[in-house]
């Protein structure tokens, strides 16, 4: 039988190896010159795009209240239990308001169920991404941390609103 | 000249080479590191220093403040000796590449190399044969099987293609008629050089070179993903930087021995036809050398970042079935030259 000829079988040029070894040298020798892909981190910082999913934080109306009004949804749809809310009723309009809203950010996997469940537009995920806590008390995210004017927040809302 | 001129001479000369060697050598760290890098679409090493320049020391800093590991199971005294017998091996072989013409300083000619022996490249080539010995002592005395597995792949590495390599240098000789680096310089005056009378010789000694010296894509006395580290796997701190160290001192020993046998040594072509000064056409040809070895350095690190690793048997292959007829051909073919042109 007729020895069948294969793909991989090399030709006599690929076979002696130096062509082709020239040839990935020139590869590699134009990559040294073209432009590089690393961020240099603490100087250059990383803009998320919209789609991003930071942290999660609580929406601060311009009048300085906070739009959630303590469902519950969230805590309830959190797969990984990291928000606590305890809440308390006012005089305002909006009769219900969170006494307590801590977020565990140990706890937190960034899943972003919380803002797909949100029936009010309170709780967004944010494109900060800069978590440092050297304990763990530090890494429980109250109401003073969470509360975020609504003005930063514009770009996520204007996204969720297109694509959810 | 005397006794005590010749002696302070070659003191001078000995502390020139050693501080330029471990210059060079640490700066061949950086920038393995930076081409590697620049070839990966990264920045490289940036933060220690201007540019990262001293990162070197930092690297070297940090080898200090490790603890020295010795393992139970190794034998302790061979332990010790291998990386102070590649070391020795590793900065012994610069005695004999000379890096410019012999200069006229206040009345004395001074050859600017350590020694001009006649057997110079004879010597080059024991002194690197025994570098195998640190490698495989180290695999053996370690008590580890990826140690012992690299000691045994780096002997039968070297000593295959440490053939093709000797074969390779004889056609050299055969031009040069002469053991003696100066006078293997000499005939290579021109454009005369190795590398074009002999391209054959020139490649397969390239390679053999690549081989000797554990670099990728022969570098599998240390494969990382077979054999952990190699032949250093149980080497910690200053122990591992000697090794490390030797790795990088055996490069630039083979650059420079690349550079001496085939690419004119510090002769720069045709430059008494330039009409400088005598001062000026030293400095040029010593500045020739080292820009010579630096372009062959920077071709070393550039092929390890393009070529992968060959398999064991595609290495033993290349050695015994390819780079030992090349190295015959090629012999054959300067005899060949030798005989018709003289």
């Amino acid at each position: 039988m007729a020895k069948k000829k294969r793909l991989k079988d090399l030709n006599f040029l690929e076979k002696i190896y130096l062509p082709e070894i020239s040839k990935g040298l020139v590869q590699t020798f134009k990559k040294m010159f073209q432009p590089r892909f690393t961020m240099e981190y603490p100087e250059v910082k990383f803009e998320p795009p919209d789609s991003y999913r930071g942290r999660p934080v609580l929406v601060q109306e311009e009048n300085g209240e906070e739009r959630c009004v303590a469902c519950g949804l969230c805590s309830r749809v959190c797969p990984a239990l990291a928000i606590e809310i305890q809440a308390g009723e006012t005089e305002r309009e909006k009769e219900r308001y969170p006494e307590r809203f801590e977020i565990n950010m140990i706890r937190c996997i960034f899943c972003g169920l919380c803002e797909e469940v949100c029936p009010e537009e309170a709780i967004i995920m944010s494109k900060d991404y800069e978590l440092v806590f050297s304990n763990r008390e530090d890494a429980l995210y109250g109401k003073d941390k969470l509360l975020v004017p609504i003005n930063e927040l514009q770009d996520r809302i204007n996204f969720l609103r297109k694509h959810k | 000249m005397d006794l005590w001129t010749i002696i302070i001479i070659s003191i001078i000369k000995i502390l020139f080479v050693v501080t330029i060697t471990l210059l060079t050598v640490s700066y061949l760290v950086y920038f393995e590191r930076k081409i590697s890098a620049w070839v990966q679409d990264r920045i490289g090493p940036n933060r220690v220093g201007w540019y990262g320049l001293l990162q070197p020391f930092a690297d070297v800093f940090k080898l200090f403040l490790k603890e020295d590991i010795v393992p139970d199971a190794s034998i302790k005294s061979i332990h010790t000796l291998a990386p102070i017998i590649t070391l020795f091996v590793a900065f012994s072989t610069y005695a004999v590449l000379p890096w410019g013409p012999p200069v006229n300083i206040f009345g004395y000619e001074i050859p600017l190399v350590l020694a001009d022996v006649n057997s110079g490249i004879l010597i080059v080539l024991a002194l690197t044969s025994l570098g195998v010995y640190g490698i495989t002592f180290s695999g053996w005395a370690s008590g580890s099987k990826y140690s012992l597995l690299g000691g045994v792949r780096s002997s039968a590495q070297m000593i295959s293609y440490e053939i093709s390599m000797g074969f390779s240098v004889a056609g050299v000789l055969l031009i040069s008629e002469s053991l003696r680096p100066a006078a293997i310089i000499e005939s290579q005056s021109g454009w005369m050089w190795n590398a074009f009378i002999q391209p054959i010789g020139f490649i397969t000694f390239l390679v053999s070179a690549f081989a000797e010296t554990n670099r990728l894509p022969f570098d599998l006395p240390e494969a990382e993903p077979e054999l952990v580290g190699g032949y250093h796997t149980e080497y910690s701190s200053m122990k591992f930087a000697a090794f490390f160290l030797a790795e990088y001192a055996n490069m630039i020993i083979s650059s420079g021995l690349i550079v001496t046998l085939y690419l004119g040594g510090w002769q720069v072509p045709y430059i008494e036809t330039f009409g400088l000064s005598s001062g000026w056409v030293t400095m040029m040809q010593i500045g020739a050398f080292f820009f010579k070895v630096g372009a062959v350095l920077f071709f070393f690190i550039w092929v390890r970042w393009s070529i992968p690793r060959f398999k064991y048997n595609q290495l033993m292959n290349l050695g015994w079935k390819v780079m030992f007829p090349l190295a015959l051909v090629n012999l054959v073919w300067v005899a060949i030259l030798v005989m018709l042109l003289n």
